[in-house]
């Protein structure tokens, strides 16, 4: 079955990030760009899927801009056969992607749609389950172990109380959540075989989405500073203040 | 404006987390209903009548509904949501498998966890796991929204609003729920504790994690952990705070054996007090902590539970 695994540059995750200045948004000049992480799970679970023989073919999809060629080659790297860059210089929102991946999904017609749960810059894990609406397909979000069997797929998820499982109907679209599993290197020879792997570059005018969003960011502010804390030379002294400072116990 | 509130329950009784987000409601103005989908869901939308500024619940009972299963559950909340002008729940591991498939079968966007309601179209959220805040205006006919709990006080229960059965229900038959796991505790649930104690790789084991649960008892409060310590086994994973963990803001934090990576303070770092416990006087705990002890854990934990 084919696989279709879609992935996210975004702002390294070891990056501390600065709101600009006008308030328009966070500076992202000369900053570490990298594979959101839970995209490089996404991957490597598509990958062992294909391992075990039960994926013949994995494409990876990435919507972007023009760099975003950087990781959908680390995706292919890792495993990937193919990649398909949706061009785009605007932030699109959750919905435009979902809307586009269920284009690219209807033309590729795989059994798994893989990503992340969600995108370490905007946070807000959205796009699988809003592609899994539009598809019409069963959504295993935050799932953190799988096993696909004929046209079924079982999912483990994290949910707040522990874990849940659920048994869906493929094809369906799942979403990584840490646990899933321990997300390899990509090793030299790899990153050298993966420039020579099919790269087909699209737009989101290709797929006749339209991208305009009705969510506008009218600033964007740093956090409250909290007050600046003090160090206390002892457990005696930490219940002191808890007790007559902040008065908290 | 009438606002649709789904709520966070478990059939038998309601999340505390309902309340909250009913005060977003109150605070966007209008309306207020209440959807409790469920199966013998009766106990759950009697306790959400009773929420303060909720005009009406609405009680859908059914067996599909009584696993939450998304594909049923989105489906039945999109078709009843037409009718209002905001649709919002927690953002708990259950509000965000929903919320954004609903939004989708609308054609709506969505807005994740918000922090703070400006009015009825413009909320605050945060981004990059709040290293940002970011205001944001919805022109969407149908407004579909996470709140983050913590961020809004609970409404009382006082209120006696009808409940109201919903009559259609429908199976996607998509996807079944097989089973499911739960941690076992007899503690208060993480996100609504007024004092977590939280440890991490410093802890060492999950044997050596007991001071931790001692001094949470003995401060009433919820054990939580970092992500360091999930991993290596020493607590479930339903217990990790952080970014990709659970959201929490009590009013005592007590980080011990934790370092304070940014993903771990995306978690807690709206938390009253803040206190850190550290060998290490460079961890960067220390630069949120209100009250830094740098010191042994093994020898400072045992040390606080017994002054307490």
């Amino acid at each position: 079955m084919k696989v279709l695994v879609a992935v996210k540059r975004v702002v390294d995750y070891n990056v501390k990030v600065r709101v600009k200045a006008d308030q328009s948004g966070v500076d992202l000049t000369n900053v570490k760009m990298s594979m959101n992480p839970f995209c490089e799970i996404a991957v490597e679970e598509a990958v062992r899927l294909k391992e075990k023989g039960i994926a013949t073919e994995i494409v990876a999809v990435s919507i972007g801009p023009k760099t975003a060629q950087e990781q959908l080659r680390t995706a292919m790297a890792l495993g990937a056969d193919r990649g398909i860059l949706v061009e785009t210089d605007e932030q699109l929102g959750s919905l435009a992607v979902a809307k586009i991946l269920a284009k690219v999904a209807a033309e590729e017609q795989p059994q798994i749609l893989m990503m992340g749960k969600q995108s370490i810059d905007t946070d807000n894990n959205q796009t699988t389950q809003m592609l899994a609406a539009l598809t019409g397909y069963a959504q295993g979000t935050f799932a953190s172990e799988l096993t696909v069997a004929g046209d079924k797929a079982t999912v483990k998820r994290e949910i707040d109380g522990g874990l849940q499982t659920v048994e869906l109907k493929l094809p369906a679209v799942i979403s990584a959540d840490l646990r899933l599993n321990e997300p390899r290197y990509a090793k030299l020879p790899d990153i050298m075989k993966a420039k020579k792997k099919p790269l087909d570059t699209k737009t989101p005018a290709d797929y006749g989405v339209d991208t305009a969003s009705k969510v506008k960011t009218l600033k964007v502010e740093p956090p409250a500073e909290r007050a600046a804390g003090i160090k206390v030379g002892s457990v005696e002294e930490l219940v002191n203040k808890l007790k007559n400072e902040a008065k908290v116990v | 404006m009438s606002i649709l509130v789904i709520a966070d329950h478990h059939n038998t009784d309601l999340t505390p987390v309902t309340a909250n987000v009913v005060a977003a409601a109150k605070a966007i103005g209008g309306d207020i209903h209440v959807l409790v989908a469920g199966a013998g869901a009766q106990a759950a939308a009697d306790a959400a009548a009773k929420l303060e500024g909720v005009s009406k619940v609405l009680l859908a009972d059914n067996a599909a509904y009584g696993h939450q299963l998304a594909e049923n559950v989105a489906a039945l909340v999109a078709e009843l949501g037409k009718g209002y002008s905001h649709i919002l729940t927690g953002a708990t591991a259950n509000g965000k498998n929903i919320a954004p498939r609903v939004a989708a079968l609308l054609d709506v966007e969505q807005i994740s966890e918000i922090i703070a309601v400006e009015s009825a179209d413009t909320f605050k959220r945060p981004i990059y796991a709040g290293s940002a805040i970011a205001t944001v205006q919805s022109s969407d006919a149908i407004k579909v929204i996470t709140v983050r709990g913590t961020a809004f006080d609970a409404v009382a229960a006082t209120g006696s609003a009808a409940v109201e059965a919903v009559a259609e229900a429908k199976d996607a038959g998509l996807s079944s729920f097989v089973g499911e796991e739960l941690a076992a505790s007899d503690r208060p649930e993480l996100t609504a504790a007024k004092v977590v104690v939280a440890g991490g790789r410093g802890v060492g084991s999950a044997e050596k994690f007991d001071i931790i649960y001692k001094l949470a008892d003995k401060l009433g409060g919820a054990v939580g952990a970092s992500r360091a310590a999930v991993d290596a086994g020493y607590v479930p994973n339903d217990l990790q705070v952080g970014q990709t963990g659970k959201i929490v803001a009590p009013e005592l934090y007590i980080a011990a054996g934790i370092s304070g990576a940014i993903q771990h303070l995306a978690g807690m770092k709206d938390s009253k007090v803040i206190v850190a416990i550290n060998k290490d006087e460079e961890a960067p705990i220390f630069q949120v902590a209100d009250y830094g002890l740098v010191a042994d854990l093994f020898e400072a934990v045992p040390a606080l539970e017994q002054q307490l």
